[in-house]
């Protein structure tokens, strides 16, 4: 007897849809289409590009809390430790803290901050409410009566307190800048060191190439007569003047590589490279992705550089001697938001071009990467750091508190600098001008100095608190 | 209890010295070492590398030849790491290293009833009963056991001495310190080690 369904239209486009929804899923699985179809809602613009790759987050699940945190801790833990950050891991996994691990789970980062919610997404990628510090500082006023009126959700308000990196905003750090002038006697960024300090780097090439100053190429005739203007060029760049020959960069297993590629930056430059990945311009190839393409930013961008890859390249020209050309050029080549645009409007860029000229002193022009990629003094092993580059632009935003110590104090005062960071305005437009915005730290600072005056008994001048 | 426990476990050091005056203890290659010998051996030697520290770096350099100070933000102040932040740092490292060693599982940490941070006050009931012990009664110990977020914990406190004036007068003179009168032979706190144990 032949069965007859009653539903027979209902039983082919079931079958039809189950075939495509097991295609689908082979092609999304086999990542030829892409992954972004299958979140749950979009990430922040902190990881948005490296929405590509799920495994870089989700590399053994997608809800075990210890999975992802190992995934966060790939590009975040650097920062997550004392002094950088004021509330560490090490903290809480004591056990005497258990109690309040239970009020809030501190022990991982998708606590305040999780992906795939806009909703609920805040200022700095946060997901909780902002009043979140009342979980174990609820008795604050009793240590610090001058809080006493203050609401919970006020703590992070700029000027006051961030929960991991607070390194430029602590009681005896306010004080101690209390009399700061606006722009100090005598402003100027450190040099770098990297040049002095080359013998006691262990991983750097010393053997291929001793620091020497060359005096001819070492490529074949043919290269050289092929390319004699940059070979001209060359001759005066840095890169000569410390022993890196052509063949250094170009030669690769004996073949001659026309176009070197970051890998070959690296030799020399690994720990720029490890900051550069951990950054926006080059986190994709963290993620084991291309590199990021002007026009995936979701920052204001020149069109006509929307197809611009970026990579070491993008911004440096390794034959050329002016090493200052990454330090505006490129950057003003893309970035195209009104914070950039004016710039060249700006008391710093007169400095700069000032520095360019040679009416001022070297480190005295303030560049984009005088404050977005600042020079730090850099722990380049346990034993070995040295002041460099920073080219983890991301380490001096979010918020821009953190870029008061690598930056703006070079140059500036405490209360200046967390004024003008405090004006959305004076972002917009640059720092012209001054800042209205009233920053109520410096004044409880005042008082407290004050306080610590009157109560203070003979001086020990041995200890500084 | 606890001071019942504690009498008894202090006759405990007292033997193995005497033991060990007379002949040295040999322990068999595969002996256990109980909980709380572990914990005064740790003890021993954290106790030791800060005094060695506080004397011969902190309180030579700072007080004898005068050519640094000690700050609590040493960086900022280019100063030399206080005692109590060299034994906090310490801590720390070793927890992290302890990651990967399942066997070695302990945590140790500063803690007094006059605290400068307030996070260091003391907040179990151990801890704060271990504390008054060992202010009240100098030259004890005091030791115990508690459960911590599902764990159960062996927990051991040992008074911390104000021995060296740096320790008196720093303590006494921060802008922070709920006590100004510390004298040299006070204890101005007490070190607590914690080591997981089996229900």
């Amino acid at each position: 007897m032949k069965l007859k369904s009653p539903n027979k239209h209902l039983w082919w486009i079931w079958s039809l849809l189950s075939i495509f929804l097991a295609l689908f899923l082979y092609l999304v699985l086999t990542q030829e289409v892409e992954s972004e179809i299958l979140m749950p809602g979009p990430l922040t613009d902190g990881h948005h590009q490296i929405a590509e790759n799920c495994e870089v987050c989700h590399s053994e699940s997608f809800n075990d809390k210890d999975e992802l945190q190992k995934s966060c801790l790939k590009c975040h833990g650097d920062v997550r430790i004392k002094p950088l950050d004021s509330h560490p891991v090490s903290k809480f996994k004591d056990p005497r803290n258990a109690d309040r691990l239970e009020k809030i789970d501190a022990l991982h980062c998708v606590t305040c901050h999780r992906e795939h919610k806009p909703k609920l997404t805040g200022e700095n990628g946060l997901t909780q409410p902002k009043d979140f510090c009342i979980h174990c500082h609820e008795d604050v006023a009793e240590e610090r009566p001058s809080h006493k009126d203050m609401e919970f959700k006020t703590c992070a308000n700029a000027g006051c307190h961030n929960f991991h990196n607070n390194r430029a905003l602590y009681t005896d750090f306010l004080i101690k800048h209390l009399d700061d002038k606006s722009t100090l006697d005598n402003p100027k960024v450190p040099e770098k060191e990297f040049g002095l300090i080359l013998d006691q780097l262990a991983d750097y090439p010393h053997e291929r190439y001793p620091v020497q100053a060359l005096k001819e190429p070492d490529a074949t005739n043919e290269i050289v007569n092929k390319y004699p203007e940059i070979v001209v060029e060359s001759l005066k760049s840095k890169h000569f003047k410390k022993g890196v020959n052509c063949n250094a960069c170009h030669l690769n297993n004996d073949l001659w590589i026309n176009k070197p590629g970051m890998e070959s930056c690296q030799q020399c430059h690994q720990t720029e490279m490890d900051r550069f990945t951990l950054g926006k311009h080059g986190m994709r190839l963290n993620a084991e992705l291309d590199p990021v393409q002007v026009e995936q930013a979701r920052l204001p961008m020149i069109d006509k550089a929307n197809h611009q890859q970026v990579n070491c390249n993008s911004c440096h020209r390794p034959h050329s001697d002016d090493v200052q050309e990454a330090a505006v050029d490129s950057c003003l080549n893309c970035h195209d938001d009104d914070h950039s645009k004016n710039y060249k409007k700006s008391k710093h860029f007169d400095l700069w071009k000032k520095e360019l000229d040679g009416t001022l002193p070297k480190g005295s022009g303030v560049s984009c990467a005088t404050c977005h990629m600042p020079r730090i003094n850099y722990d380049v092993s346990d034993w070995v750091s040295r002041i460099m580059v920073d080219h983890n632009q991301s380490n001096s935003l979010s918020p821009n508190s953190k870029m008061i110590r690598p930056a703006c104090l070079h140059c500036h005062g405490l209360e200046f600098s967390i004024s003008s960071l405090n004006s959305e305005k004076l972002i917009k437009n640059n720092f012209i001008g001054r800042s209205q915005a009233h920053v109520i730290t410096m004044k409880l600072a005042k008082d407290e100095k004050e306080k610590r005056e009157q109560s203070s008994s003979e001086d020990d001048d041995m200890f500084v608190f | 209890m606890n001071k019942k426990l504690s009498t008894k476990m202090r006759l405990i050091p007292g033997s193995l010295l005497a033991a060990t005056l007379v002949s040295p203890v040999v322990l068999a290659s595969d002996a256990t070492v109980p909980v709380k010998t572990m914990a005064d051996a740790l003890h021993l030697v954290l106790d030791s590398d800060r005094t060695v520290y506080t004397q011969k770096i902190v309180n030579r350099l700072v007080k004898k030849e005068k050519v640094i100070k000690a700050s609590e933000h040493f960086e900022d102040n280019k100063a030399l790491v206080l005692p109590a932040q060299m034994f906090r740092f310490g801590s720390e490292l070793a927890m992290k290293r302890a990651e990967t060693m399942p066997d070695v599982q302990f945590t140790y940490s500063l803690q007094s009833m006059w605290p400068i941070n307030k996070q260091n006050a003391p907040k179990t009931d151990a801890e704060k009963e271990g504390l008054k012990y060992v202010a009240d009664n100098k030259g004890q110990n005091f030791y115990t056991t508690e459960k911590l977020g599902g764990v159960n914990y062996f927990t051991a406190v040992y008074a911390d001495t104000g021995v060296a004036p740096v320790c008196i007068s720093c303590h006494n003179k921060h802008p922070d310190t709920p006590k100004k009168d510390f004298k040299i032979g006070d204890v101005m706190g007490g070190v607590v080690i914690r080591i997981p144990v089996e229900s």
